[in-house]
Order: C-alpha cells, then structure tokens, then sequence
C-alpha cells in the first residue's frame, strides 16, 4: 500500500529524515515511536505533502506509484489521510460544509459527479453516529471552539468520510480522555479493512491498547532504528527509550 | 480648465438652475467658498497622506448629467435585494429614478432630498438637521454641500419600527465619457425608532466616475440604526463616501462597510456623541486585489460619559492594491466611563500589497477603558496545508481562510438576506464555487 524508500528530507537546511524505509501493506496497522524530537510529525507531514520540507532523497510510493511530487490535495483525492496532532478552526465554516467540499473535491478529481445530497447526509449521519458525536456538532463551525478530544474525533469523523486507503494518525491520542480514546480508536478499528492500511505515530503506547498494531517501529534521529510485534510498544514503554539509546550504542 | 475650477465656476449656474430657499443659499455659499480656498485634499495633509486623488482629478467629468438616462430594472436586479422587499431610493447619473424606486409617506418619509430642500413641509427637519453635523471645514463635505440637491431624504418619526430595510443605490450608466456626482443623504431617526439601510453605488459600464456622497444620519434617543455600505463597484469607479452620525442619548448605530470593488474608495466615517450611554458600531471587510485602493479614515468622538464604541475592521489585500486605516477615538474629558475599542486585522496576500494602518488613540478623562488591536500577516501556512491534506485545491483553500479571516463581521449582518449576498460577493470577488454558500 505504501512504500517508503530510503527517505531523506530537510527544513532549512537541517537534515530530520536521514534515510527512512518502510513498508506497510494492505490491512496492516503500523506504529511509529520514539522521543520528541524524533521527526514523527516530519515523516507525517511530508508523506502528506507538507511543502515546508525538502526531500532530497528517496521515494514515496503509494501502491506502486510515486507520489513524492505531488500536491498534498492530490494525494488526499489518491487516498492519503492524515489526521493533525494540531487540526485548524475555521469559523463561519461548518463541519457539514466542510466535509462535503472535501469530498466533492476528491470525487471530482477522480471523474466522478459530486454525491447526491441524500446520499451524502446518509453517509453523515452513519459516520457521526459511528463517532458518537452530537449533530448539533456538525453545524458547529470547524474545530472552533472545540475541545481537544472534539477536535480529535472530528479528525476521525472525517477520514471515516473520506474513507482513504492510508491514514496516518499523527499523535491523535494527545488531549484525549479515555472516553475519547476509546471512540476515536473505536471509530478508526471499524473503518480498517484489508484494503486499506492505518500508520499510528505516537510518543506513547496508551493509545496501541485500543488500536493493535501489527508492527511497531522505533523511529530516533531521523532513522528507524528498531522495529517489532506489538510487544516492542510494552518494551518501550516499561524500559523508556534510552534502553534503546543505549542497545545501539 | 482644472476640475476644481470648473466645480467654483459653475457653482452661479448650478444655484439658478434649482429652486433653492434663500437660508440654503447662504449655506451653499459659504461652502463653495471653503472649497475654492481649501481645494481638493492632497496627501500634504495628514488625513490624506496615503491617498492621492491627482490621478483621478484629471478626468474631464461631467458634473452636471446632461440627459436623463433610463434603465432597465432587468439589467439591474442583480444589485438590488430582491429576494425581499424594500423601500427603495433609487438614482440614475445622479437623478432621481421614480420608475426604479418605491418610496413612502406612510408613516414614514423615503422619499428625494431634492423634495425635501424644496417643499415647505419639510422646512423644520432641513432647517434642524441638513448640514447640522456634516463639517463645514472638510474641503470634500463643503463641496458637496455647495452643490447638494439631490439624495436619499428619511425621516422615521418617534417609536416607529420600519418594516423592511431602504435600499439606496446610484447607477451610473456611463453614457457620459466621465461623470461626477455629489449624492447628499439625510436620515433622521425618531426617539425609539428603529431603521435598517443599506447604500450602494454602482457603475454599469468601464467610463469613469467619481462620486463625492455626503451623509448625514441623526440618532435621537434610544434610536437604532443599522446602516450597511456596499462597495463593489466597477474599476473605473471612484467615491469619497463622507458619513456622520449625530447621536443622542441610548442610542445604538452601526455602520458596516463592505469595500470589494472601485478604483480610489475612501471612507470618512465620523460618529459624535451627543449623549450617555450610546452604542456605536463601526464594522467593516475590504477585499481588493488588482491597483485598488481603499481607505477607512474613521473617528468616533466621545464626549459624553458611559458610552461605548466598537470598531472592527477585517481587511485583505492582493497583488499591488493599497489599504489604509486610519482609526482615530477621540475621548474627551467629560467622557468617563467610555468603553472604546477598536480591532484591525489585516492579511496581505503577495509581495507587493501595502497597508498602511494608524490607531489614534486621543484621551483626556482618566477612567476609561480603550484598547487596541492591530495585526498585519500571512495567510497561516499550516491552515493552508490542512484544508489541501482533505483534498480542497489551494485557490478553494485560501478562499476558504479568507472568509473564516473575515467571518466574525459578516456573523454581525442583521440581514439575512444581505449577509447571504455578501458572502456570494466575496465568494465571487475570490473566484470559487464551493458548492455551498459559504
């Protein structure tokens, strides 16, 4: 489904990635780990498209494709989601009118007509129902005023909608109470299936109790460093990530 | 001949050729006298120190219409708010346009200044109130003055609720090469009375045009006034919008000003306080791109204790356009308690647009509550990076943050009807189609 190869990239001239490999196939869920500073949220961005950062080496294949020059609205209509750590308000936008341009747009730039709008609040009304979110929530505006954990479910909300093939959940469980925890992680376990492939980045194991992850990667100055079964993730998170510091050395 | 020459030159022919009582004759004089010593403003003065008018002084205008030009409601509809009904005080190259217009003497008086300045009935109102509070220094205001014959005239009695809202708008048909016009409005509000107004000036093709509109709106006590400026006109359009408010006692006016269109658009809006407890709203958005220029050139005057002002001002600028605020507030000594505030908030989008912002606080009471704010910045990257991650393309997405940039004055609209046509402005005005309306 996604394939990265010996990935570089750089902002301003500060190398983060030095070399990143990795393959996640259809229906497996992935999580990468590791301490602050890491360059997690980098690795997500620029699979996004994040144009801050310079790639200067290495690809990104999205089945079979590269998609590395691409325009992050064009790799979201190929099926590229990523759910923000920090997701933007928009005020005077609501939720509803929101998700609805997105899908459009996709739709469109896939050649299909925009969806009937009977189809479209059916499919609202089952996936905020799937979030458990209130519809008063959907004609709020975007993430104004939201609490953290409603700004996380929004996220999942809208990739239930959006229904990509990669979703990469970049530190969605931070700002999370269990409850929230447990409908977001909820929500993303019934939208997995074996056509599409989820890529968890946490700094914590918490959020892998709820989404199991089939492989977990250690990700430390910009390599990945170690990689594992979900039993790495317990490993991390009893011994800290100096133990690995300390294996490498 | 210059245009300022052939303004005072055919000043004697101008006052011939309309009936005008004796007393507006001394008012008209003295005002056309201050224009000639004064002349237009240039950007020597500190007022006009941003914005030039040379440019477009150079044009031969035509300041008095030769023929009177019809038009077709069809070709125009677009620019009123038909979706619903409205008193409406409509002009064409500065005269009146009966068939395009519904005024009313039902209670209330929609109706032509040119009636009001004339006919003995309207004597006590013209009397008190025409250019009782429009400055009589200003060389811009005077020369309106000098030649005012022709506007909006509304007077709402005491405790009247006016049902729907009065659409004032200025076609220019551009059937003569250059045109000049110089609307003079009065508005009068009743204690406890309550009016909503929207005014617009529009050009219908690309010849220019140059309007110099003087309006005068009196807030008796506990009256409110919503007024709304549309500004969207063609390129080739210039106006210098001369707005003041009196205010008395409880009172509550807001002007919004939506500045989208026009070549040179200057705002002088002035609110003065002649009262306590008074509430003043001074909300506007400008979206200009291409060489516009618009200028907000606000001062709000308080002088009486326990009044508030709020001021709000939203601006976007593209390409090599120029925007200019200038807000001053103005607390006088016996003015305790005032409660001001003022927020400018602008976004340049390009490398070569400008803004020039100046807050001017002047405050002489020693308990007051004033602030403000000024922000001049970017369109947010991250924001931008977000709305492409959900697959909205970048036009789509910077559209998207504009109005959300924009969004709490347009939230402020009492209208339904007109907020929804704002927002379809600024939508068109950004060249999306969301697919709703935003």
């Amino acid at each position: 489904m996604l394939s990265i190869k010996n990935l570089h990239a750089s902002v301003e001239d500060k190398e983060i990635l030095k070399g990143i490999n990795l393959e996640i196939k259809a229906g497996e869920v992935h999580a990468i780990m590791g301490p602050n500073g890491a360059g997690k949220s980098t690795l997500s961005s620029i699979i996004a498209g994040n144009e801050n950062y310079t790639v200067s080496e290495g690809e990104i294949l999205l089945e079979g494709k590269d998609i590395s020059e691409l325009a992050p609205e064009e790799r979201a209509h190929k099926g590229v989601f990523l759910s923000f750590q920090y997701p933007v308000e928009i005020p005077g936008v609501s939720v509803t009118n929101f998700i609805k341009t997105a899908i459009n747009e996709k739709r469109k730039a896939n050649g299909q007509a925009e969806m009937p709008a009977n189809e479209m609040l059916k499919l609202i009304r089952e996936k905020s129902e799937l979030l458990e979110m209130d519809r008063k929530f959907l004609s709020r505006s975007l993430n104004e005023g939201f609490s953290g954990g409603e700004k996380k479910r929004n996220e999942i909300f809208q990739m239930a909608m959006l229904e990509p093939k990669i979703a990469i959940l970049d530190e969605t469980d931070s700002g999370l109470d269990i409850d929230a925890l447990r409908i977001v992680a909820n929500g993303v376990n019934k939208l997995k299936n074996e056509n599409n492939a989820v890529l968890v980045i946490t700094h914590y194991q918490r959020l892998l109790d709820y989404i199991i992850p089939d492989f977990v990667h250690v990700l430390m100055d910009g390599k990945i460093v170690k990689s594992g079964g979900k039993e790495l993730a317990y490993e991390l998170e009893e011994k800290g990530y100096d133990w690995i510091k300390s294996e490498l050395n | 001949m210059d245009l300022k020459e052939k303004l005072v030159s055919s000043f004697m022919a101008f006052e011939e050729q309309i009936d005008v009582n004796a007393s507006l004759h001394d008012v008209r004089t003295s005002a056309i006298k201050n224009f000639e010593t004064k002349g237009f403003p240039t950007k020597k003065e500190e007022a006009w120190k941003y914005t030039s008018l040379n440019a477009i002084l150079k044009n031969d205008y035509s300041v008095f219409p030769k023929h009177e030009n019809a038009i077709e409601f069809a070709a125009v509809k677009k620019y009123f708010l038909h979706e619903i009904d409205t008193y409406k005080v409509i002009f064409v190259d500065g005269k009146f346009s009966s068939f395009l217009s519904a005024t009313t003497h039902d209670g209330i008086d929609v109706c032509l200044m040119s009636s009001a300045l004339t006919k003995p009935k309207y004597k006590m109102i013209i009397d008190s109130y025409f250019n009782k509070i429009a400055s009589q220094e200003e060389s811009l205001t005077t020369l309106n003055t000098a030649f005012a014959s022709e506007g909006a005239y509304i007077n709402i009695p005491k405790s009247k609720v006016v049902e729907k809202p009065i659409e004032i708008i200025y076609f220019s048909t551009g059937k003569e090469n250059a045109l000049m016009v110089q609307p003079r409005n009065l508005v009068v509000v009743g204690e406890n009375a309550h009016v909503q107004i929207i005014e617009r000036h529009q050009s219908l093709n690309e010849n220019p045009v140059l309007t110099n509109s003087v309006t005068e709106i009196f807030a008796q006590k506990r009256a409110i006034v919503d007024y709304y400026k549309i500004q969207n006109d063609v390129q080739s359009a210039n106006l210098i919008d001369n707005t003041y408010i009196s205010q008395k006692q409880e009172s509550r006016v807001s002007v919004h000003t939506f500045s989208f269109g026009g070549n040179i658009t200057r705002n002088n809006l002035n609110f003065y306080h002649f009262g306590e407890r008074i509430d003043s709203t001074l909300k506007g958005i400008t979206i200009i791109g291409d060489k516009q220029h618009v200028d907000h050139f606000t001062l709000v005057n308080h002088a009486m204790p326990n009044c508030e002002s709020h001021q709000n001002y939203k601006t976007i600028i593209a390409d090599s356009a120029t925007g200019v605020f200038n807000g001053k507030i103005y607390v006088e000594k016996e003015a305790q308690k005032t409660d001001a505030f003022q927020q400018n908030n602008n976004l340049l989008i390009g490398d070569k647009a400008t803004i020039n912002a100046k807050p001017q606080l002047e405050i002489f009471a020693d308990d007051v509550k004033c602030s403000h704010g000024c922000t001049i910045g970017q369109l947010d990257e991250s924001a931008m990076f977000y709305m492409q991650q959900r697959g909205i393309p970048k036009k789509e997405a910077k559209a998207l943050l504009m109005y959300a940039f924009s969004n709490e004055v347009i939230e402020s609209i009492k209208i339904p009807e007109l907020k929804q046509r704002i927002t379809k402005i600024i939508a068109t005005k950004l060249g999306v189609n969301l697919g709703f309306d935003l």
